[in-house]
């Protein structure tokens, strides 16, 4: 079972800077997924404003028919998103493991340079099995 | 789901992993000596030393709200609070102290007891204008800068030029929210 379809990071600014897809499911290219994120970064922006709450801190979570698209913003700016099947659980966690990632093997990598596109092996590998253990967990749930 | 709550700089610190606190002191002694001989200037040093804090710091910042799982500060004392409580405990193993507010609310001083940096250090005569942890100031600058304040930090008082204590004042410069390059229909 592939709970995840893909993940997306972007950075303060719009930028696509890493994507990953799992799966067969809403597989899309290059082009197609940097302009869903841009897209993503400026609904986000744009339900932000529209909001009649005070202090909103924009989209959380997006439920259509056939997948779910948790964002989690960073202080910092930059956004974190996963979308998956619908209804699958635990989300948020795994985005602030994700989170806790980047800030390791990302933003520690003296070689990164900061709002550029990801290209950590250490990251990929660290990724891949935080996703691995979450599927896991969620077929023992 | 409710929030997770915010974790204490102990609690972090007692997660994290850590090398061991001489190769630290020792290692950061050899950046700055180095430093003094590459650039000559102790001037220059100390613009160098908080230029590096700077690049450290704006990658610390998500490191330390990633791991210390707080949320955004109400106001500016709030966050002083969790630089000296949390931020310093948590990647220095110190706590600083919070004082001499100015009235506004946009000044004030992190005093420091206790300094792992400076363990083995005599500043010698020839070095005497160098602020030899001003690698923190730039941290704390560069931090502050990715959730949109600017301040300015500078040392009033340091052991190693006879001082009772370490005395980091930051004075908020100004706020910047967070903006969209669009304006609203004007």
């Amino acid at each position: 079972m592939a709970a995840i379809y893909s993940l997306f990071i972007i950075n303060k600014s719009g930028g696509l800077i890493f994507y990953k897809d799992y799966g067969s499911a809403g597989r899309m290219d290059t082009n197609d997924s940097l302009r869903l994120a841009s897209l993503w970064h400026s609904m986000h922006a744009i339900s932000q404003q529209l909001s009649p709450t005070m202090g909103c801190s924009g989209i959380e979570l997006l439920e259509a028919d056939t997948f779910d698209l948790h964002c989690f913003q960073s202080l910092t700016g930059t956004k974190f998103f996963v979308v998956c099947e619908p209804g699958t659980q635990h989300m948020d966690d795994l985005l602030k493991i994700i989170y806790e990632l980047y800030t390791d093997y990302v933003l520690k990598n003296p070689f990164y340079e900061m709002e550029m596109p990801i290209r950590c092996e250490l990251f990929d590998l660290n990724l891949s099995q935080a996703i691995q253990k979450d599927r896991v967990a969620l077929l023992g749930r | 789901m409710a929030p997770v709550a915010p974790r204490s700089g102990d609690a972090v610190f007692a997660n994290i992993e850590r090398v061991n606190a001489e190769l630290f002191t020792l290692t950061y002694g050899a950046i700055v000596r180095q430093l003094l001989t590459d650039l000559e200037e102790v001037e220059e040093v100390n613009k160098q030393l908080d230029q590096m804090g700077y690049n450290i710091g704006i990658r610390l910042i998500d490191e330390f709200l990633a791991k210390s799982n707080i949320s955004r500060c109400v106001d500016f004392k709030e966050t002083a609070e969790v630089i000296a409580k949390v931020g310093f405990k948590m990647f220095l193993g110190v706590s600083a102290s919070v004082t001499n507010w100015e009235a506004d609310g946009t000044c004030c001083s992190l005093v420091l007891e206790d300094n792992p940096l400076v363990d083995f250090v005599e500043l010698p005569d020839t070095c005497q204008g160098l602020y030899y942890c001003n690698i923190l100031s730039g941290v704390i600058r560069g931090a502050l800068e990715m959730v949109s304040m600017k301040t300015e930090v500078t040392w009033v008082r340091d052991m190693l030029r006879g001082d009772d204590a370490y005395e980091l004042r930051v004075k908020l410069l100004k706020q910047v929210p967070e903006e969209y390059p669009y304006k609203d229909d004007e």
